[in-house]
């Protein structure tokens, strides 16, 4: 859905792309502990396994983005989750390209980090209907500004892709619809039955990881 | 089952995969930067050519390669159906406020032949290269050990979720789950899917637990051991590069003075 090819987008949107995606990446790198590796990858597993699956929505149907609830699961780890996604669906089935992964993983993993940091302190202590709630708006609201930022990426590289740019924001209409029923109720479902994975991402990471400094790598503090 | 991170690659004398896969990762990097700089049809048309021969040679094989052929994305339609209606130029035909422009088509096309020439390119390179070679070989190109990590665990459990998905909705149909648009039906789909998504990132969750559990077991401490492929560069991968190299300056200078 939101796999930009090679070959489309102009030379400044790709770098700028990519000098974004490397930021995010690097943030959220830093900001995983060693010891929570594989279950940000397993989560994200998850997700990709789950967004396979077509979802009708009217007449249509689409496949579910998935980043608006990464981002209140795993936080600041969306950036590096999204990418390695991305490389993965780049190489093994020709989706999206290697020029645009920075592009692409920044239009995807931005609207899910920034719904971790401003709605997930909402879930805390929330009753499944309420967490619900925020995790529809996290989901359509995520679905919106990526469609914004791929319109934005086409209509930035070239003026007469404009009309173009606009016709795919309203592909995102259905998208964002099905994205936010979706969500909201895998998210009542987790406030009922796994209430700590919907905690928020915050605590968890505060906690020093125990490495033995034997084995600690220079540069690499949690 | 991927191979393990530590065996020896099997090593064949000749083509693509005698190359190292950090050639191979530089090389595909280098050569769809330099179509994207591309401007000229008729170079884009013998880049187009050439790597769709690389990739009918080298690739892995042509019935993967025409099922890549046939994947294009809703908007990439959208976008080339209308560049020839949005580029203003010389019209063709149509009536306004609907005329298909001379330059517009030009524009569709060169995008339609980067796209694939890009495409080919990573297929021929990178098509037959195993997701763990890919990651041992980002590593040895120093690659944030972390994010190998994480890379190479999504390509071990990425089919063990989706195997967990699939398990999911045969459940769903054996309950006689059916998927339906209709008003009236529409929440109760979502709300199924809602609560097939949590349950797999439930079991998601547990399988991280156990999985983690299993690594620290064996002595994980933050560190693959041996997990960057070492062998040296050789002579085909020298070669790789200059060929590389020529063919990119060659569509540079043809480009200049066309």
């Amino acid at each position: 859905m939101a796999h930009i090819p090679d070959g489309v987008l102009s030379v400044p949107v790709l770098a700028g792309g990519a000098v974004l995606a490397v930021a995010g990446i690097g943030y959220g790198l830093r900001r995983i502990g060693e010891e929570e590796i594989p279950k940000v990858a397993i989560l994200a597993c998850g997700f990709f396994a789950v967004s396979l699956v077509a979802i009708p929505v009217g007449p249509s149907s689409v496949h579910l983005l998935l980043s608006g609830l990464m981002g209140l699961m795993i936080g600041p780890a969306v950036f590096p989750a999204v990418f390695v996604g991305l490389v993965l669906q780049a190489l093994l089935f020709g989706f999206g390209g290697l020029t645009t992964l920075g592009v692409n993983t920044v239009n995807i993993a931005l609207p899910g980090l920034l719904c971790g940091l401003l709605l997930s302190p909402l879930l805390r202590g929330a009753s499944p209907a309420r967490a619900g709630a925020v995790g529809a708006l996290a989901g359509a609201a995520c679905v919106a500004l990526t469609g914004g930022l791929v319109a934005a990426a086409l209509a930035l590289s070239a003026s007469e892709f404009v009309p173009s740019a606009r016709i795919v924001l309203l592909t995102y209409v259905p998208l964002a619809v099905g994205e936010a029923f979706v969500t909201g109720f895998a998210v009542a479902f987790l406030a009922r039955v796994r209430p700590e994975a919907i905690a928020g991402f915050a605590p968890k990471v505060a906690v020093p990881a125990p490495v033995p400094p034997a084995v600690a790598v220079a540069g690499e503090r949690p | 089952m991927p191979a393990a991170l530590g065996a020896a690659p099997v090593r064949v004398s000749f083509g693509i995969a005698a190359l190292d896969p950090r050639t191979r990762l530089l090389g595909a990097f280098a050569g769809v930067l330099a179509v994207a700089l591309l401007s000229s049809l008729w170079v884009l048309a013998a880049a187009a050519l050439g790597t769709f021969a690389l990739a009918l040679a080298a690739g892995p094989g042509t019935a993967a390669l025409m099922r890549r052929l046939v994947h294009l994305e809703g908007f990439m339609l959208v976008l080339l159906a209308l560049l020839p209606f949005t580029v203003p130029g010389t019209p063709l035909f149509g009536a306004p406020p609907f005329v298909a422009s001379a330059e517009g088509f030009a524009r569709a096309v060169q995008i339609l032949l980067k796209v694939n020439a890009c495409g080919f390119l990573v297929f021929a390179l990178l098509g037959g290269l195993e997701p763990v070679r890919i990651g041992a070989a980002a590593l040895a190109l120093k690659a944030p050990e972390r994010l190998v990590q994480l890379f190479l665990l999504v390509v071990r459990y990425g089919g063990v979720l989706r195997a967990e998905a699939a398990r999911l909705q045969e459940a769903m149909r054996a309950r006689a789950f059916a998927p339906r648009a209709s008003l009236t039906w529409s929440l109760h789909t979502w709300r199924t899917y809602g609560h097939m998504l949590g349950m797999v990132l439930v079991r998601a969750l547990e399988r991280a637990e156990r999985v983690s559990e299993a690594m620290r077991c064996r002595g994980f401490s933050g560190r693959l051991p041996a997990s960057a492929e070492r062998p040296a560069l050789g002579a085909a991968d020298l070669a790789f590069a200059l060929l590389l190299a020529a063919a990119i300056l060659a569509a540079f200078a043809a480009e200049h003075l066309a």
